[in-house]
């Protein structure tokens, strides 16, 4: 039962201190963003590796998952002979909760591994020192540029998933199950409000926003050459899949209560 | 001018510098000796504040590095100059672009400026003409001759280097020693070299100093290091297998 405990203090000490040097990052990162010089190109070439790069494997899996949701569905509103009604469950579902989580877990595994990764070599390499010795915030340089890719894509990235995946589910009622590609349409664009799409799409940015910090922060914290960068990334994949999941949870929630 | 008092740091529970004192006067190079693993280069990374101090004050130029806020030590950072041990190159950047890295950050000039600045830069370490190649394509030697000419680049007054001759060959290694004469007799740079080549030691250093057991155990000009009764000293100058160093390695046996 003691040692019970002790296990359940160590996790909660742990995070506590995660989310206490995240913060600590975050306050950091948000002070560099407003000071000179900006540098697009910068932003640019992140938004490029975070965004268009992910674009093939967003497409695929949104799809399927467009897809796989229009069937299951239609294995119950066969039954009760609904099946013009599986345009409104998929959207909904894709534009509230699907969408945004699959692209925020896609993105995490793919953008934010490869981030973490790359700042955990640099860190035991020494070119993070190098870049404080040369006067250069490592922050400005390498967290700024991050973060505001992943905060512009990661909602972009949704939105398209979203569409995507509508398509995928249009396509199944459409040629599988005979429901009029215009009745689609109207149940689908009558289900979804607008503040569907816009808590989906807050949800993204929060969700692009944790995947910059993780994946940053376990980066700078390497320590112990390439066998620590291969842990941190692990670690940093970890820890960003279950951030994001909770803080899933509790918007969904809080949306439940505050938008009924 | 750089004032280390009384700075202590440990990693861990091993003490590694131990309320170490040392000046460098303005405009002089100080080689600082020592064995592997001693603390040499965990010495430079607190001089330019990559590494914060445990106890123990810095002055740069009369300043406490305590007490600058960011943009003050910045300022101060962007006048000296490290040249780390194992290079640390951006890996993402082409080699002018590491060369010029610290113009491109904090300065305006043009382009075709930059260029010609970043050539000579890297036409002093005896490269002219690879800023196009990316650090992975260099040999280990090329690579800390590229770390040298980005810490010159942006003309600081203070130089660190960490073991510039090692890993290069003699005649290199000697080219890189005429040009930290070079730049102490017509910039007037204050240098801290680390190094183990007690012969470029003799040749480029005004002052010697030994580092052992996180302390300064002996200071002074190369004639006087050489010429020392310190057994410890006497042992490493001289590569003796035998001697005070190793005898706690010794009693072992
Ligand atoms: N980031 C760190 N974490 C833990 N220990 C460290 C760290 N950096 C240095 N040390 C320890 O400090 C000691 C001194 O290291 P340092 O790199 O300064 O040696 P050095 O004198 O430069 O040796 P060399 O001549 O081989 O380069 C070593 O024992 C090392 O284990
Ligand atoms: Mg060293």
């Amino acid at each position: 039962m003691k040692k019970l405990f002790l296990i359940l203090g160590k996790r909660v000490l742990a995070l506590l201190y995660l989310l206490g040097g995240l913060s600590y990052l975050a306050s950091q990162t948000f002070y560099w963003l407003f000071i000179p010089p900006f540098k697009k190109e910068r932003i640019f070439e992140q938004c490029k590796k975070a965004g268009m790069d992910s674009l093939p494997i967003v497409s695929l899996i949104a799809f399927f998952i467009g897809v796989i949701m229009a069937l299951q569905t239609a294995y119950q509103m066969q039954r009760l002979g609904a099946e013009m009604y599986i345009g409104s469950i998929v959207a909904l579902s894709m534009v509230r909760e699907l969408g945004p989580v699959i692209t925020a877990l896609i993105v995490a595994g793919r953008v934010g591994a490869s981030i973490t990764a790359e700042i955990g070599s640099m860190q035991v390499t020494e070119q993070v020192d190098a870049l404080q010795t040369l006067a250069t915030s490592p922050i400005k340089y390498l967290v700024v540029p991050r973060l505001l890719a992943l905060s512009i894509m990661e909602p972009l990235l949704t939105l398209y998933a979203n569409i995507i995946g509508i398509f995928g589910g249009y396509l199944i009622c459409v040629y599988r199950l005979g429901v009029s590609s215009g009745m689609y349409r109207y149940i689908t664009f009558s289900a979804l409000l607008y503040k569907d799409l816009f808590t989906g799409l807050f949800k993204a940015l929060f969700f692009g926003m944790i995947i910059a910090f993780v994946s940053c922060y376990e980066g700078f914290k390497v320590e112990g050459g390439a066998e620590g960068v291969g842990k941190a990334t692990a670690q940093a994949v970890v820890t960003m899949f279950i951030l994001i999941i909770a803080f899933d949870c509790l918007f969904t929630a809080l949306f439940y209560f505050i938008f009924p | 001018m750089i004032e280390i008092k009384e700075l202590t740091r440990s990693f861990n529970t091993h003490k590694v510098l131990d309320s170490l004192n040392l000046t460098i006067e303005k405009g002089t190079t100080c080689v600082i000796i020592g064995r592997s693993g001693c603390g040499k280069s965990v010495l430079l990374k607190h001089i330019v504040r990559v590494l914060i101090p445990e106890k123990g004050k810095i002055y740069i130029e009369g300043k406490d590095l305590d007490t600058l806020n960011e943009k003050e030590l910045d300022n101060l950072r962007l006048r000296i100059g490290l040249v780390f041990q194992g290079g640390a190159l951006f890996d993402s950047l082409t080699v002018g672009e590491n060369v010029g890295f610290g113009l491109i950050e904090h300065t305006k000039i043009s382009h075709k400026e930059l260029l010609e600045k970043i050539e000579e830069a890297l036409s002093l370490v005896g490269l002219c003409g690879i800023g196009n190649l990316m650090p992975a394509e260099l040999s280990g030697g090329m690579k800390k001759r590229v770390a040298l000419a980005r810490a010159i680049c942006v003309k600081p007054d203070i130089i660190l280097y960490d073991e510039p001759t090692t890993g290069v060959d003699p005649i290199t290694a000697d080219s890189i020693n005429e040009l930290i004469k070079a730049l102490h007799d017509k910039l007037k740079v204050t240098s801290v070299v680390v190094t183990h080549d007690m012969k470029s030691a003799y040749r480029v250093a005004d002052r010697i100093a030994m580092l052992y057991q996180g302390k300064i155990i002996a200071e002074g000009t190369p004639e006087e290091i050489q010429n020392t009764q310190h057994p410890v000293v006497h042992q490493f100058i001289n590569g003796l297998a035998q001697g005070p160093i190793t005898e706690t390695l010794d009693s072992f046996r």
